[in-house]
């Protein structure tokens, strides 16, 4: 597929500060399907979903626990563990179908192209191998053997760009605390400059100072290196704070895309709407809004919309029709069958 | 004045420090004084960031681990001295709600389990019939129904249904103060204003009182009457949460507030982020003088030297430990 093609299948109106011919979407992401074998049924964790993400930009993807956030990002990776298993759709990143790539080809893509800060990423660093023992096995590991010097040189760039001080290099992750274990992880993930990182809740197990720090760097690394990025969480106030566009998942369902400032200020589906309503917040004090109800069964999950049980505008067709996710307004998408 | 619910005088916990490991001494909480009133019931918070002693003070307030030097009175009564009928109307009088809705049931266990074994323990019916009835109207109090949840396993419950249970079950016992240390950090966020809402229904309704331990001071801001903010186990700032909240004045507080992300895209992030490179590592701990002095904008000499004592700030009990405003004092 060719730059010009890739632009004319852009949705319109996603550009809200950036040109259009100057957006070029980075991962493509159409109809995937990630279902978990169980003994009762497929568990369908991420059915049928499709989104786009745009160059240099930071997209939030939301929603509570277990509604497919982290399965989405592990089927971008190709991480999907049995019994879990894409069983359909297409991943492409800069154009190249990533559900069709061998094992070779894969670990020749991640980092490179496409990396992974891991939830709980301060505990995904090697106990006993030095910090810049484990950032040089990275960039080693991809790029051949490099001279020493060109190497300290680069490992002490990236430190400096996540914020960290020189003697970090000499040390073990024992000795750093939580957030700076975090931001050895960024600076790990964007070693090789890759187009597209995805940062599976990366700031919550730190305290909210440190959060403020840690997400500011992302922020930066974003500005200085263009990087696009897919942040995980459920934290709709780091949320605003952080992304450029933010994606709501329910129950496997992609149900609304929105750029930031139009999601917060006019959520169209009634789950975000209750997601947007139910932030406590420091500066009013109002009461929060409840809603009964638990998720469907997702080995069963009935036919029509996914939020049915709990939507306080439950309409017949709900129950028969799955809405699709369709622009109903400039560059908001949205899956409810009250737009129509 | 009439006798405070409970009475937490200058409690101080170490860890460590024995005759081997004399240098690894951590003290997790110092000289932490707190009061709740007995009427009205009232929902004080405790906030502080991981390692800030919060989970200590609840530990030891729930009689999990002996404090080190300090008391703790429960109507008037140091717990560690009670007799064993004071001691029996303590533990069903205080009760507790935990983090994680998933680790506090046994997987092999129906949920009932949990409920018909606090009414055995303390003898609350005599019948199958009354225990019953006791156990329905806790969960009414909740929002479930019995016939939904009891002969269900953990598993086949949401993380709401099995905190509400937890609510349930700590309001069976007709408790007058329930410790709840982080109900609802692991609760979705649809589901965490039920929670905030069920707290509040029981202290207006049943005047229950709260102990509410948390790391998020928005909750906070939406529920709580005081307010304890802690530094490194000793009060940084205290008083009536709004108030706090809306105009803090220790310095750490100030910075804590100001880091917390504002859930609208319009505002950005206030003021300057001040933690510096190395700020994460100076959290030592001094023998003496202000833990936050190695991060705090407006230090000065005299930090060094002693720890400051909580000085009124404003009126209506709200205080800071903070020698900037020991000059107010001095100056009016």
């Amino acid at each position: 597929m060719t730059v010009s093609q890739q632009l004319e299948n852009q949705p319109m109106g996603v550009v809200n500060m950036v040109p259009p011919a100057k957006r070029q979407v980075v991962l493509d992401v159409r109809n995937l399907k990630v279902y978990y074998e169980t003994p009762t049924g497929n568990v369908r964790a991420v059915d049928d979903i499709s989104f786009q993400i745009y160059e240099g930009e930071i997209v939030g993807l939301v929603g509570e626990s277990g509604c497919g956030k982290t399965t989405t990002a592990m089927a971008i990776l190709r991480l999907v563990q049995p019994p879990g298993q894409i069983v359909g759709g297409q991943i492409l990143l800069n154009g190249v179908d990533m559900t069709s790539l061998d094992g070779r080809d894969l670990r020749a893509v991640r980092w490179s192209n496409l990396a992974l800060i891991p939830q709980g990423a301060m505990n995904s660093l090697n106990p006993i191998m030095r910090v810049h023992d484990q950032i040089a096995d990275v960039i080693e590991a991809h790029e051949g053997k490099q001279p020493r010097q060109v190497l300290k040189e680069r490992i002490l760039t990236l430190l400096r760009l996540v914020g960290l001080p020189t003697r970090v290099y000499e040390m073990y992750p024992h000795e750093l605390s939580g957030g700076m274990k975090q931001r050895v992880c960024i600076a790990m993930a964007v070693a090789l400059n890759p187009p597209l990182v995805i940062a599976d809740e990366p700031t919550s197990a730190l305290d909210v100072i440190v959060q403020r720090v840690v997400a500011q760097n992302l922020l930066d690394i974003k500005e200085r290196l263009g990087v696009s990025m897919i942040i995980i969480g459920h934290d709709m106030g780091l949320m605003a704070q952080l992304a450029d566009r933010v994606a709501v998942m329910y129950a496997g369902h992609m149900i609304e895309i929105a750029p930031v400032q139009q999601l917060y200020a006019a959520p169209m589906h009634p789950y975000t709407q209750l997601l947007i309503e139910s932030i406590p917040s420091i500066k009013t004090r109002k009461p929060l809004k409840i809603t009964e109800g638990i998720t469907h069964d997702l080995r069963n999950p009935p036919p029509g919309c996914i939020f049915q049980g709990r939507c306080p505008h439950v309409m017949e067709i709900c129950r028969q029709v799955r809405p699709p996710l369709t622009e109903h307004q400039p560059s908001q998408q949205v899956a409810c069958h009250l737009y129509e | 004045m009439a006798q405070p619910l409970l009475e937490i005088r200058n409690a101080t916990k170490i860890y460590g420090g024995g005759f081997m490991q004399r240098s690894a001494v951590t003290v997790a909480l110092q000289n932490y004084n707190l009061t709740i009133a007995d009427q009205p019931a009232t929902i004080t918070t405790i906030a502080g960031e991981s390692g800030s002693g919060k989970s200590t003070l609840a530990n030891a307030v729930l009689g999990f681990t002996q404090i080190t030097s300090g008391e703790i009175c429960y109507k008037g009564v140091n717990i560690t001295t009670m007799n064993s009928q004071q001691q029996f109307e303590y533990r069903r009088e205080v009760q507790a709600i935990f983090q994680d809705p998933y680790a506090v049931y046994n997987p092999f266990y129906r949920v009932k389990h949990v409920f018909d074994l606090v009414i055995k323990n303390f003898k609350m019916a005599h019948n199958q019939q009354a225990a019953r009835e006791l156990i329905e109207n806790a969960l009414n109090v909740v929002g479930l129904r019995g016939q939904e949840v009891l002969e269900k396993y953990p598993h086949q419950l949401s993380g709401g249904q099995r905190q509400r249970m937890m609510v349930a079950r700590a309001y069976l016992l007709k408790p007058r103060l329930i410790v709840a240390d982080e109900p609802v950090s692991m609760v979705d966020a649809s589901l965490r204003a039920m929670i905030l809402d069920l707290m509040l229904k029981l202290r207006d309704e049943q005047h229950i009182s709260f102990l509410y331990i948390t790391h998020d001071l928005s909750t906070a801001y939406q529920i709580g009457d005081q307010i304890y903010l802690l530094y490194q186990g000793s009060i940084a700032e205290r008083g009536n949460t709004q108030q706090v909240i809306e105009e803090p004045k220790h310095p750490y507080v100030q910075l804590l507030i100001n880091s917390i992300p504002v859930p609208d895209p319009t505002i950005r992030w206030g003021g300057e982020s001040v933690v510096s490179l190395d700020d994460e590592q100076m959290r030592v701990n001094a023998s003496s003088g202000c833990r936050f002095y190695n991060r705090c904008p407006h230090h000065m000499a005299r930090c060094l030297e002693q720890m400051p004592p909580l000085y009124p700030v404003n009126g209506n009990g709200h205080e800071a430990a903070c020698y900037l405003y020991d000059e107010q004092v001095a100056n009016s």
